[in-house]
């Protein structure tokens, strides 16, 4: 009884505390354009439309209030075509709750092993989207100071030692990082993060476009006509991105929730 | 439709599809034998194809570059090169390519055995925590590299992303003695070549070509010392050779001796009596030689301060009997007096500087460092692991000053412990006089937080005139 009184506590702060709240949690970012990666020197830029970012990912206790609210996304109801089997696996079967739940200690980290549907419906259920890659993309070039902080010496290489890391930065809490120009919070070197249209760069339906992008993807070739061939880092994103499908749960892929048309 | 169920991330189920009950469903099916480097998997004994399958894995790992330099390598398999995957012409090749959940990146495979868009690449693109499946036919002979090609792929490569498969010819390749595995690669980190700690890759040094590090299977000194590769005299080695770049082509040599037969660049043409090979990036060599004389025979990159200053450095080890008749180690030392040369004697003592005190000794004594020692033992007195022992801070040479002296004179070999570390190599007699002997071991003594101290020239005399 002692147990399940302390449970429902958690749970209240859990469903109370934080994520129905995320407005204030969001930045407002302005309309602007840019070139995106694939396409070459004097294309049209692209236009982003002004809209709202969450700061951070969405945490672990972000996403168990929503699991609390719609037990069928909990680890044990979802359906197979809507995430694999490693959906959720760091939460563990609280056995005075009966449910499943991430440890107190990681509440505040982000969650990962969620699969594109789940992201997705968790962002609907709040009135928002996942953002669009353009939308990502065009945010994550600011550095702390500046909203073109990839033309900065070095921004670059700052986001590829992510990639010689050889701790966790997955397991650590939100927000810790100083905030891009823009206020938001942990995009480059903690996870991976889903978008709305991760997949975009390989489906395109027509298959010599198709294989053109592929030779892009693939071979070191495809740098020669990109924006900026020495952008690895984006790369990286782009090929990460274009290996997803969209029930796949990976340890080290999380989310964030975008608005359009700002607050 | 193949295309589609394939993006589906459906491979099992585009495998299926794109060979209906053919033939290769008939042939006989083994499990492919993988080996780490330096060691080869065993000839293929069949004289018919076969289904062979092999399971290869992508992991990111840090291991250590040099002592105390680490760096976060991408491998197939745990190790750079990955593993090596021997098969024969025509066998069908069932790849299973998983990548481990810890990974941050999709990796895929792209095999030069391979014939078809990509070599593999666009089949085997894996995310993280996931398995593909594909099949390729081996239809020409030769040794080929195999490498990830998922963007950026220069940085997949220089990350350590490549390793060999061997297709034998149908009647195999004739038999040797001892066969190995070496891959040489270049990498960029952060710190320069030797500066301690996890040194992240560096992208404008990759792009530069501007190499920190250029090894053999992927780290310095795995091949000197203790992990030698081993023959014995008589015995006929064959190198599987191999270069993953990213960026520099290899001059593949062994010192001391002449490859007898050179498959070049991995194919079907044989040269003979060959120096060195030239090893393309993301291509190969076959070379074979008869350990004709015991001894340490070093093989380097002869672009040769990759060698000497970037570890593209590893070691043969003969043992056996020698053979005077074709090597007779040193004969004879003679003064050499020039014809129609006046002068009976050369004085040695009267062309070296004298030092007054220590501080000329020492001034005196680099010069001689830079000159006669420094190529090896590196210009900071650091050596290189496994192959120069250190001489900056080095117990070995503040224990003993007369031991030191008679190094210089007389040359060392045979192994040593320097600061915990063994050493098996070889150093030379140097020519050098009195004087600049005990210059150079004064400068030695007196740099690098070794003890302090002096030698002085009539040490060294009483220890030349000693033996």
């Amino acid at each position: 009884m002692f147990h399940r009184c302390g449970t429902a506590v958690f749970a209240f702060t859990v469903l109370f505390g934080s994520g129905n709240t995320s407005f204030a949690r969001m930045a407002e970012i302005p309309a602007g354009e840019f070139r995106p990666l694939y396409l070459v020197e004097g294309s049209p830029l692209v236009a982003v439309e002004a809209f709202s970012l969450d700061r951070v990912p969405v945490t672990n206790q972000d996403y168990l209030a929503f699991v609390l609210q719609h037990p069928e996304w909990q680890k044990d109801q979802v359906p197979a075509v809507f995430a694999d089997s490693r959906y959720l696996q760091h939460w563990n079967k609280n056995a005075a709750s009966d449910s499943w739940e991430p440890e107190r200690a990681v509440l505040d980290f982000p969650v990962v092993n969620v699969s594109w549907f789940a992201a997705n419906r968790y962002c609907r259920v709040l009135n928002k989207k996942l953002p669009s890659i353009a939308q990502w993309e065009y945010v994550a070039r600011a550095s702390e100071i500046s909203p073109e902080g990839w033309r900065e010496p070095g921004y670059q290489q700052r986001i590829l030692n992510w990639y010689a890391h050889h701790g966790r930065p997955e397991k650590n809490p939100v927000g810790r990082s100083p905030a891009n120009y823009w206020g938001i919070h942990d995009l480059h070197g903690m996870v991976w993060e889903w978008t709305v249209d991760f997949n975009s760069a390989l489906v395109s339906g027509e298959s010599r476009a198709d294989s053109s992008i592929d030779k892009k993807l693939y071979c070191a070739a495809g740098s020669v006509n990109s924006v900026d061939p020495s952008d690895y880092a984006a790369f990286m994103r782009y090929a990460f991105r274009s290996s997803l499908s969209a029930r796949y749960a990976m340890s080290n892929l999380g989310f964030r929730c975008a608005v359009s048309g700002g607050n | 439709m193949n295309k589609f169920i394939c993006w589906a991330k459906l491979p099992l189920l585009c495998l299926v599809l794109a060979l209906p009950a053919s033939w290769a469903q008939t042939l006989p099916v083994e499990q492919a034998v993988l080996t780490s480097p330096p060691l080869v998997p065993p000839p293929v004994t069949r004289d018919h194809p076969a289904r062979v399958i092999v399971k290869m894995e992508a992991v990111e790992q840090v291991m250590e570059m040099t002592d105390g330099v680490e760096y976060m390598y991408w491998t197939f398999g745990g190790s750079v090169p990955g593993q090596f995957i021997r098969v024969r012409e025509n066998d069908v090749v069932e790849f299973h390519f998983s990548n481990h959940p810890s990974s941050r990146m999709p990796h895929n495979i792209d095999l030069h055995a391979v014939t078809g868009p990509g070599g593999g690449a666009t089949s085997s693109f894996t995310a993280p925590g996931h398995t593909s499946i594909f099949q390729f036919q081996v239809l020409n002979p030769g040794l080929y590299i195999y490498h990830c090609a998922t963007a950026p792929v220069g940085m997949h490569i220089a990350n350590g992303m490549y390793g060999l498969i061997l297709v034998e010819p149908e009647e195999g390749l004739p038999e040797v003695d001892r066969e190995y595995y070496v891959v040489q690669g270049d990498f960029y980190t952060q710190g320069e070549f030797g500066e301690l700690g996890l040194q992240p890759f560096d992208m404008e040094k990759a792009i530069n070509e501007d190499a920190d590090y250029v090894v053999f299977n992927g780290s310095v000194g795995s091949m000197v010392g203790d992990n030698a590769l081993a023959a014995n005299v008589g015995e006929t080695v064959r190198l599987y050779v191999g270069n993953g770049g990213p960026n520099l082509v290899s001059s593949f040599h062994v010192i001391g001796e002449i490859f007898d037969k050179v498959y070049i660049e991995g194919g079907t043409s044989i040269n003979e009596n060959v120096q060195t090979t030239l090893v393309p990036a993301g291509g190969s060599a076959i070379v074979e030689f008869k350990m004709d004389v015991p001894g340490t025979f070093i093989m380097v990159d002869h672009s040769i301060f990759r060698a000497f200053n970037k570890g593209a450095l590893g070691m043969i080890k003969a043992d056996g009997p020698e053979q005077p008749v074709i090597y007779s180690g040193k004969q004879a030392d003679t003064v050499y007096l020039p014809e129609g040369s006046a002068i009976q004697e050369i004085i040695v003592e009267a062309e070296s500087v004298v030092a007054n005190n220590l501080e000329e000794q020492v001034q005196f004594g680099q010069r001689v460092y830079e000159v006669n020692c420094a190529a090896c033992h590196q210009a900071d007195g650091q050596g290189l692991r496994g192959a120069f022992p250190p001489l900056a801070g080095s117990d070995y040479l503040n224990a003993d000053h007369d031991r030191a002296i008679k190094v210089i004179l007389k040359g060392l070999s045979g192994p040593i412990t320097v600061n915990g570390q063994e050493y098996n190599g070889v150093m030379p007699a140097m020519r050098l006089s009195d004087n600049d002997i005990a210059n150079v071991l004064t400068y030695l003594l007196n740099s690098w937080s070794n003890d302090g101290g002096a030698v002085s020239p009539e040490q060294v005399a009483a220890l030349r005139e000693g033996h």
